[in-house]
């Protein structure tokens, strides 16, 4: 019962986004939120090397291309069936972020950020200019849609909203096991002190590589659903806006929290979509509200409920510690605490 | 024309990029230096200051120069606000959001010229349009304008950092800034100051390469990726860094276009500092600390 209690926020939204298509009107509202649940992969891969291992990656955009082309390429190019080519649209972006990661990783903070921001520009001018392989400019066009595995066709919206839904599922599944893993626990440590962190005997260089590369496994994922799903990619996928779209999302929602990324793209994009006469010019309003957010609201929607949480159950353990209960209340706080990265940071700033 | 003729010519037209690079990259180096802030929405400023001159220009039919100089100050201003508004509120927190709130600026301020004037490409006229030509390197004037324009200014800014005392106050609070409150030099005075110059310097720069380039919502994109390449391989921070490291790229670059690919000529300086950072993490010219 207090497993059901505390995993409420997930099974609700998981209960929404499972009954969405019960209640839209129409498939083009089934279609924004299937792209919004790609998005959200993509953005929890980035919210994993930023959020929790402190590392601003602004290449994201370029290994979600990197997805999404080798998908396109594969399939289009050279007729290797489509889940195959789903897989290794994860396992390439892994494979080139490995050694991006080990060059760009020896750098720091604002060395590693400009770094990565040339990095995804490489990408962005290698996808436009190697027209043999991408096609250049005009972009790979007919990608197949997924095709049927066993009796589960994909042709409907419907059954296509569930297959992306499946797919941020089960990444998110991944993305807690990880994060709530040594590993993970491993990544907030050097998130917050790497001279601590190292001092503590963590292989700084070895575990923000192995960040790096899971992260840009999900941005690979992304990119190659992306690909399937929309059925054209051309090099703006690779452009470094959709890079700062993904913080957006990743800030709104709450920068450092499993549900924050999901939350954030959500949000943001239905807040788009009514906002659709603003069409290019949305950034006149996001992009204070980016400004407004890091400044007034750092932690975002989740990370802040969160601290309000880990909050009020100080203050009732400080009741009780009056009360005359100290010890057993107390110890519940700290490991409230310390089990969420949030919690840990709302108290280093504090 | 013959091959050593083409050589000079890539020679000018390195020169020419050098200029242009080097004065957005001091603009970039001086606020790195006072706030440790990597300010990406430099290239924005940028940007807004070649279209708040095409304003000037085209539309009211102001000289050349004055519109440079009103270019500046509108530009001058917004770095001082974006400083006030948005750096100094961050100066504490945590190292990835000072970055963020820097890229909000910088989606803001192109949305904003988006919205006033559109995507589409734009020719400012040039001031000059003679050619002219020392030696046998014949160019437009425009070319001789911005490497004569830039190394005027790079000198002023010299002398401005070395002899006057509010430039010192900049250097000494870049050096140390406890260091440089203990001796009365007001901090915020001095960042707002900082960022007035390097705004005004990359209006300048902006105003100077229109001419013979294009002005447009996105321009600033590669001039302020160009630019951080540059501050790194020259050292954060560092003022003759910046100038060198300029020069280097605008060689590198008209050189590697004219004898190696014109397709791949953007792509020139990315590699050359991924492959300078492969082996030397902290740039070229840095010693040790970082």
């Amino acid at each position: 019962m207090k497993y059901l209690v505390q995993k409420g926020g997930w099974l609700i939204l998981l209960l929404l986004c499972v009954a969405f298509p019960l209640v839209s009107s129409n498939d083009y509202q089934l279609y924004v939120m299937s792209l919004a649940f790609i998005w959200a992969i993509a953005a929890s891969g980035l919210n994993l090397v930023t959020g929790f291992t402190g590392q601003l990656n602004l290449a994201h955009g370029g290994f979600m291309a990197i997805g999404a082309y080798t998908l396109g390429v594969l399939t289009v190019d050279y007729g290797v069936p489509f889940w195959i080519a789903f897989l290794l649209s994860g396992a390439v972006s892994a494979f080139i972020g490995y050694f991006v990661g080990i060059v760009s990783l020896r750098l720091k903070e604002h060395y590693f950020a400009i770094f990565t921001l040339c990095v995804g520009f490489i990408l962005y001018l290698l996808i436009e200019k190697w027209e043999a392989l991408t096609h250049g400019t005009s972009g790979v066009i007919g990608v197949p849609a997924p095709p049927p595995i066993g009796p589960v066709s994909f042709e409907s919206a419907i059954s296509q909203y569930y297959l992306v839904l499946f797919l941020l599922v089960v990444s998110l599944f991944l993305m807690h096991r990880i994060v709530t893993s040594l590993l993970g626990r491993t990544f907030i440590a050097i998130r917050n002190s790497e001279e601590l962190a190292e001092a503590l005997g963590i292989n700084l260089m070895r575990n923000k590589v192995l960040s790096f590369v899971l992260s840009t496994f999900f941005a690979g994922i992304a990119g190659g659903m992306f690909a399937g799903f929309v059925r054209f990619i051309g090099p703006d996928i690779a452009h470094v806006m959709h890079t700062f779209d993904m913080i957006t999302f990743m800030l709104v929602g709450g920068i450092g929290t499993l549900l924050g990324p999901i939350v954030g793209t959500l949000l943001v994009t239905w807040l788009t979509q009514s906002l659709q006469f603003l069409q290019d010019f949305r950034m006149i309003v996001f992009g204070p509200l980016l400004v407004l957010l890091v400044i007034f609201f750092p932690h975002g929607l989740v990370g802040s409920y969160k601290i309000w949480q880990v909050k009020r159950a100080a203050k009732r353990a400080a009741e009780a510690q009056q009360a005359g209960t100290p010890i057993q209340s107390k110890s519940r706080i700290e490991t409230n605490a310390s089990g969420e990265g949030v919690g840990e940071e709302a108290r280093s700033n504090a | 024309m013959s091959s050593i003729d083409l050589f000079f010519q890539q020679i000018l037209n390195g020169l020419t990029l050098g200029s242009v690079y080097g004065l957005v990259a001091l603009g970039l180096t001086l606020v790195y230096g006072i706030l440790h802030v990597p300010n990406f929405s430099h290239g924005a400023l940028y940007m807004v200051g070649a279209f708040v001159a095409f304003f000037l220009i085209v539309d009211l039919g102001i000289n050349y120069w004055v519109a440079m100089i009103g270019a500046a100050a509108v530009v001058a201003i917004l770095g001082v606000l974006s400083e006030r508004l948005v750096f100094t509120p961050l100066r504490h927190a945590p190292p990835i959001h000072d970055k963020i709130a820097a890229i909000g600026v910088l989606l803001f301020l192109e949305a904003v010229i988006m919205a006033i004037w559109g995507a589409e490409f734009r020719r400012m006229p040039a001031p000059y349009t003679e050619m002219l030509s020392i030696g046998n390197v014949a160019a437009p004037a425009q070319r001789w304008l911005i490497i004569a324009g830039a190394l005027l200014l790079m000198a002023a800014l010299h002398l401005f950092l070395k002899k006057t005392i509010a430039g010192s106050t900049i250097s000494a609070l870049a050096q140390n800034r406890e260091g440089a409150s203990l001796v009365g030099i007001d901090a915020s005075r001095v960042a707002m100051l900082t960022f007035a110059i390097s705004g005004a310097l990359a209006a300048v720069a902006a105003v100077l390469f229109a001419p013979i380039n294009l002005v447009y919502p996105a321009m600033g994109h590669l001039v302020i990726m160009k630019a951080f390449v540059i501050i790194i391989l020259g050292g954060m921070g560092s003022v003759p860094g910046a100038i060198l490291g300029g020069m280097i790229i605008g060689f590198a670059e008209s050189f590697g276009a004219f004898y190696i690919s014109t397709d791949y000529k953007d792509i020139i300086a990315f590699v050359l500092l991924v492959v300078i950072l492969s082996f030397r993490p902290n740039g070229l010219f840095t010693q040790g600390e970082r």
